[in-house]
């Protein structure tokens, strides 16, 4: 068709102000994978952060549980185009799991069960902008979506928010992931529409 | 608590290697589909077809279907292609038997 009489706005979405440049809306939840879905017990389940000197904390699945959960409602940007808006999780703030601990680092590299890592400045984990979450919508977080836990950075392009998470390794020097070692940029802000290196 | 909170039917979440044919004939002039693989991990040696390649991802990742280790990794931007292979120490491609012709005596 192509013709559109002047004033008509007709079913066009209105302008979008919370979708970045390049993204579509989607309402359901396209699940993308580069491997296998990890089981893993939560008998068996921790959580590891450790330091640039080696030090290492560890939360089991209790403890990790045990400690004051926030409620976040975000917008997600995946790198291949779809956003969603107004996503429901529960977790525990990367905050709180920082606080306490001693570090210089300007880096973080989070690692997951199945070997899935990814990379990012430790700031980008701080005040209040990441969550170990595991629940969405109120139930549950599936495992083909990153359960029994994930990581949650909505501010930056979702491959960051890394599923199936088992710890952050903090560094002083950036060591690119999985992703940022075959292409895709290294900071991957959606604003920004830094989707692949040179962007 | 001890129980698993997501029992799960296994699910084939991944396709077989002949779906690389397109995505690597982008890139290479020839079908490395039919080209033998050996996985850096753990050995197994078999033809590129008979990887498991999850495609539902940012990028192209195969995995050997043995030990389920990254064989090979595609990406493909807006204007390249980022191919990594560290996770195969070789891939043996077939090709057509060898006809050059031998150079001749050097004419003094
Ligand atoms: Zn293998």
């Amino acid at each position: 068709m192509g013709i559109v009489s002047p004033g008509f706005q007709g079913r066009r979405r209105p302008a979008e102000p919370n979708l970045p440049p390049g993204q579509y809306l989607t309402e359901d939840f396209p699940v993308l994978s580069a491997g296998p879905t990890p089981r893993v017990s939560l008998t068996d389940w921790e959580f590891v952060l450790s330091t640039e000197t080696g030090a290492e904390s560890r939360w089991s699945w209790d403890e990790m549980w045990a400690l004051p959960t926030e409620t976040p409602t975000v917008d997600i940007h995946c790198v291949t185009h779809w956003s969603k808006l107004g996503t429901n999780w529960r977790g525990v703030s990367v905050d709180t799991l920082l606080d306490g601990v001693d570090t210089a680092a300007d880096y973080a590299l989070v690692h997951s069960y199945g070997g899935y890592t990814t990379n990012l400045p430790l700031d980008d984990l701080r005040d209040g902008q990441a969550w170990i979450v595991h629940q969405y919508d109120g139930a549950d977080l599936p495992a083909e979506h990153g359960g029994p836990a994930r990581l949650l950075v909505p501010h930056l392009y979702f491959w960051k928010s890394a599923k199936w998470v088992r710890g952050i390794r903090l560094g002083l020097t950036d060591e690119p992931g999985f992703w940022e070692t075959a292409g895709y940029h290294d900071y991957g802000d959606p604003w920004r529409e830094q989707r692949y290196q040179g962007d | 608590m001890t129980e698993q909170l997501h029992p799960e039917q296994p699910r084939m979440d991944y396709v077989d290697g002949n779906m690389l044919a397109g995505p690597l004939q982008e890139v290479f002039a020839v079908d490395l589909t039919t080209a033998t693989g050996r996985c850096a991990s753990c050995g197994q040696t078999g033809p590129v077809a008979a990887l498991r390649v999850y495609s539902n991802a940012p990028g192209v990742v195969a995995r050997c279907p043995s030990c389920t280790e990254v064989m090979l990794r595609l990406v493909r931007t807006p204007d390249s292609a980022w191919l990594d292979l560290r996770g195969s120490t070789f891939l043996q491609i077939p090709m057509p038997a060898e006809s050059f012709t031998t150079p001749g005596p050097v004419a003094m």
